[in-house]
């Protein structure tokens, strides 16, 4: 087997794709539907089925307490975190979680924190890239948004465990970006990357020097996106039905969902279109129709949108630029199609008074896949096309020690790059005493119960000796990844002293090795579904193309041995497509494919004849339809 | 700057030496601080106690090239980087992500030149305010005397901003009154500055002749004094602008 593939995920809060590095461009893996988004949406209609993606969709509607969609918002969060979140999504959490608590989702008698619910989504991308490589995939870089503290990065960290990827690298998605945009040009010079997704915002600034992206500074908000905009339509569209048809919606979860697809397919075309209308059938059945200007809509998201100018300026002044030394901005993100967004970008770096557009020659949407695709492929050892090219990013806040009196001591800034470590000495001041305690935060605030606490530790077993004279030196080092690791000893004794590492809202390194065994359980019963379902397709394909050949011409070439001989055949794969023996049906199909290869064989001399006789390839290509043309269907995926 | 032993209960990092060693992979000598090994380009467990000068090979002067700085960082970072050693052994992933840090450290503190100054005077022995550097909050800094008066008229002036904003009144002569304050101390800090800058540049003449003695002590004791200066200045400046900006 060829070496190990490492793969890009970007693991959003709408969409999630999987890209890999394909000669020296980055290319999106499509799923079987063809596609290249995966929706991050996980129906579990009962505790052995979850599907994942575009099927899960018609769940919202008939099951939406058994789907879940932007769980990314919970990723590395507490009860007290998400209050806000709680009225605008349709979560439903275990009644009896406390405070600084990992999260857990109720779906029917079943719980499932949201890194579980991720590495569903993580499945299916791997799933698809396996398929598509006909290999195993188990090395993976994965996208976060820069501004993610260190909980939301380890609960990433943890979902790509469950879901059986080696997360090599956590990039940042604004970083990624620029590494997807930077491999085409030599671009040298500062580059501000202004990132609005669906559930978060980043704008990260960077120096580009002879293939070095180095970050400068970055800010964001992780919880402000299109999420946000759709939230405000939604509110208007309810206000409005209840006072129009005296109706409230609000409670009745399907018509909600109803509305969401209505706003957002409304939200869609203003980005093109001047107006467009809020459309839909209510429960009663009527149809409620609401015209929405560009105008009105700009007036309604302004506000949202104005949340992105404070990181920005702040971003800026940490870089210490001014607007007007910012060389190239790129955009990325769904919500930077709006064009509101377009002109605020445009006023907040000054573009086109000094002449400047700002970069969207990239999908918005999969140009953080692509670029993670290209960290991937310099993890691999790279090639000529990611030669010189190197990622120094940096962590997003500041990290602090509680000291006296619950104030922060920062002892790593905000925007220093990583890896990057701090070593710190502690004494006691008791005589006696063996344990110290040490609270770690992650935030601006003076105070640390107003920043994030990240983990307590206990020094522990600590020789007694008198106060002040235990040196215990503890080293805090945050890692590429931006995730913090403590390692401690005591110095005049010698004596590596015990720490226990309690994460404040992360799941244990048990917990998550106990959801691994778990997802097992089940991994190989996917599979077989899979490889059961794969057949089936394969014999479908077969079968429409034989029920078409007798109109073809070449037909009536084969002799009636041969009519015969593919009939019965095509009937067993009919009979066995329904059934759920595998190899039967395997059997059965390559039984098939050999009978109607002569057939497929005469149809192709009949179609290099006609494109001889004049006509195209191509017309000749229309004349034979879809199905004769595909007796050799692309090999599944065979995953040992 | 997080410059080492920025901490609430910081004791002061005794020097430790650094010894030279040989090659893990193929034997050869590699000096002490050297973080690969020049004969066959692997990575080298990190020595204990290299401090940042060495990190780049430099000597314990003040004033640095900062373009020599920013190539000679780059051009590490690409032989020790953990992307680079994603696939390697474990050790030598471990030995990347100290080796990297470490890196990353040094060049935090040394490009910035308040920082550096402050790290130098440490590596010298010298106890900067319990460990409190730029970025921290002051804790009790004395007022340098010859300030005592405007720093008091300025106290009040912030009292009386802040409890206009509690109002929610703005008195245009009382901002004025500010920015001309904030313009005064900001001179004052480019003072402070020329001034430091005359130190390195006498300091770093004492290292290049090698002249130890009662004239460093003299030196290091006018930058220790600056420093609190600027830092007092500096921390007026941030309160005048954050009153300023609300």
């Amino acid at each position: 087997m060829a070496e190990a593939r490492i793969v890009g995920i970007d693991l959003g809060t709408t969409n999630s794709l999987v890209a890999y590095m394909q000669g020296d461009q980055p290319v999106v893996i499509p799923g079987e539907d063809g596609a290249n988004l995966v929706p991050s949406v996980v129906a579990i209609p009962d505790p052995k089925k979850v599907i994942v993606g575009f099927p899960a969709y018609p769940y919202l509607a008939s099951q939406p307490d058994r789907v879940v969609y932007s769980v990314k918002r919970l990723m590395g969060r507490g009860v007290e975190d998400i209050q806000e979140e709680l009225k605008l999504f349709p979560f439903h959490l275990a009644p009896d979680i406390q405070p600084a608590e990992v999260l857990r989702l109720e779906i029917g008698d079943q719980q499932y924190t949201p890194p579980e619910i991720s590495a569903y989504v993580l499945r299916q991308l791997k799933k698809n890239a396996e398929r598509y490589f006909g290999a195993p995939v188990t090395k993976a870089v994965v996208t976060v948004p820069a501004y993610f503290n260190d909980a939301q990065r380890q609960a990433t960290k943890d979902a790509g465990r469950m879901a059986g990827l080696e997360v090599l690298r956590l990039v940042n998605e604004p970083t990624a970006a620029a590494l997807a945009y930077g491999l085409d040009r030599e671009k040298e010079g500062i580059v501000a990357v202004y990132d609005l997704g669906g559930g978060t915002f980043d704008i990260s600034i960077l120096k580009l020097h002879e293939g070095i992206f180095e970050v400068i500074a970055t800010n964001g908000d992780t919880h402000l996106g299109g999420d946000d905009i759709d939230h405000l339509l939604m509110a208007i569209a309810l206000d409005d039905i209840r006072g129009e048809y005296n109706l409230d919606l609000s409670t009745n979860a399907e018509a909600v969902q109803a509305i969401r697809k209505a706003v957002i397919d409304a939200k869609i075309v203003l980005s093109s279109a001047e107006k467009a209308y809020i459309s839909l059938t209510l429960p009663n059945g009527q149809p409620y129709n609401r015209e929405i200007t560009r105008e009105q809509f700009e007036q309604i998201i302004q506000p949202v949108l104005d949340r992105t100018v404070g990181p920005c300026k702040q971003a800026l002044k940490d870089a210490g630029l001014k607007p007007e030394q910012i060389g190239e901005v790129v955009l990325v993100g769904g919500s930077t199609r709006i064009p509101l967004v377009r002109r605020l970008t445009d006023q907040l770096f000054q573009l086109s008074e000094r002449g400047k557009k700002p970069h969207t020659e990239l999908n918005p949407d999969e140009v953080v896949a692509l670029g993670a695709a290209v960290q991937a492929h310099i993890l691999e050892g790279g090639s000529k096309a990611t030669e010189d090219m190197l990622l120094l990013d940096v962590t997003p806040l500041s990290l602090g020690i509680e000291a006296l009196g619950g104030v922060v001591a920062k002892i790593i800034q905000r925007n220093s790059t990583i890896p990057a470590s701090v070593t710190e000495h502690f004494t006691t001041g008791v005589d006696g005493q063996t344990n110290v305690a040490i609270h770690v935060v992650q935030g601006e605030r003076e105070m640390a119960k107003d920043c994030r606490s990240l983990a307590r530790f206990d020094l522990k077993g600590i020789p007694p000796m008198s106060a002040g004279l235990p040196r215990i030196e503890v080293k805090f080092l945050i890692d590429a990844n931006g995730i913090l690791h403590v390692s401690a000893r005591e110095q005049r004794s010698g004596k590596e002293a015990e720490i226990e590492v309690k994460p404040t809202y992360g799941l244990t390194d048990e917990q998550v090795e106990n959801m691994i065994l778990e997802s097992f359980d089940y991994a190989e019963q996917d599979f077989a579904e899979r490889q059961l379902i794969e057949a089936r397709n394969e014999a479908a394909t077969i079968l429409a193309a034989v029920d078409k050949a007798p109109s073809h011409p070449a037909w009536r070439q084969l002799t009636d041995d041969e009519h015969t001989q593919i009939g019965m055949v095509a009937e067993e794969v009919r009979v066995l497509s329904e059934g759920d023996d595998l190899q039967a049906l395997r059997d059965a199909t390559r039984a098939l494919d050999q009978a109607t290869r002569r057939f497929a064989e005469l149809m192709m001399d009949s179609a290099v004849g006609s494109a001889i006789r004049g006509e195209t390839m191509e017309s000749a290509g229309e004349k034979l339809g879809e199905g004769p043309t595909a007796p050799h269907p692309i090999a599944p995926a065979e995953i040992k | 700057m997080p410059a080492a032993g920025a901490a609430p209960f910081a004791m002061q990092t005794a020097e430790s030496q650094s010894v030279n060693a040989a090659c893990w992979s193929c034997g050869c000598f590699v000096p002490a601080g050297k973080p690969w090994c020049d004969a066959c380009g692997k990575i080298q467990a990190p020595s204990e106690g290299v401090d940042y000068f060495t990190v780049f090979g430099l000597p314990r002067k003040l004033l640095i090239d900062l373009t020599a700085l920013e190539r000679n960082f780059y051009r590490m970072s690409r032989k020790l980087h953990p992307d680079l050693y994603a696939q390697a052994s474990p050790d030598e992933r471990q030995w990347s992500l100290d080796q990297t840090s470490l890196l990353n450290d040094a060049y935090r503190t040394m490009k910035n030149p308040i920082a550096r100054t402050e790290y130098l005077l440490r590596l010298e022995g010298v106890e900067i305010e319990a460990g409190r550097s730029e970025d921290g909050k002051p804790k009790d800094s004395r007022v340098p005397p010859d300030l005592l008066e405007e720093v008091f008229e300025l106290n009040m002036q912030l009292e009386e901003m802040r409890m206009n904003r509690k109002m929610g009144e703005d008195d245009p002569q009382l901002r004025a009154d500010l920015e001309k304050a904030r313009t005064q101390f900001e001179s004052q800090l480019a003072a402070v500055d020329t001034s430091l800058e005359s130190l390195w540049t006498r300091w770093d003449e004492i290292v290049e002749n090698a002249s130890a003695g009662a004239e460093a002590n003299k030196i290091k004791g006018e930058i220790i004094a600056l420093l609190d200066r600027r830092r007092y200045i500096r921390n007026l400046v941030r309160d005048v602008n954050e009153a300023l900006e609300n």
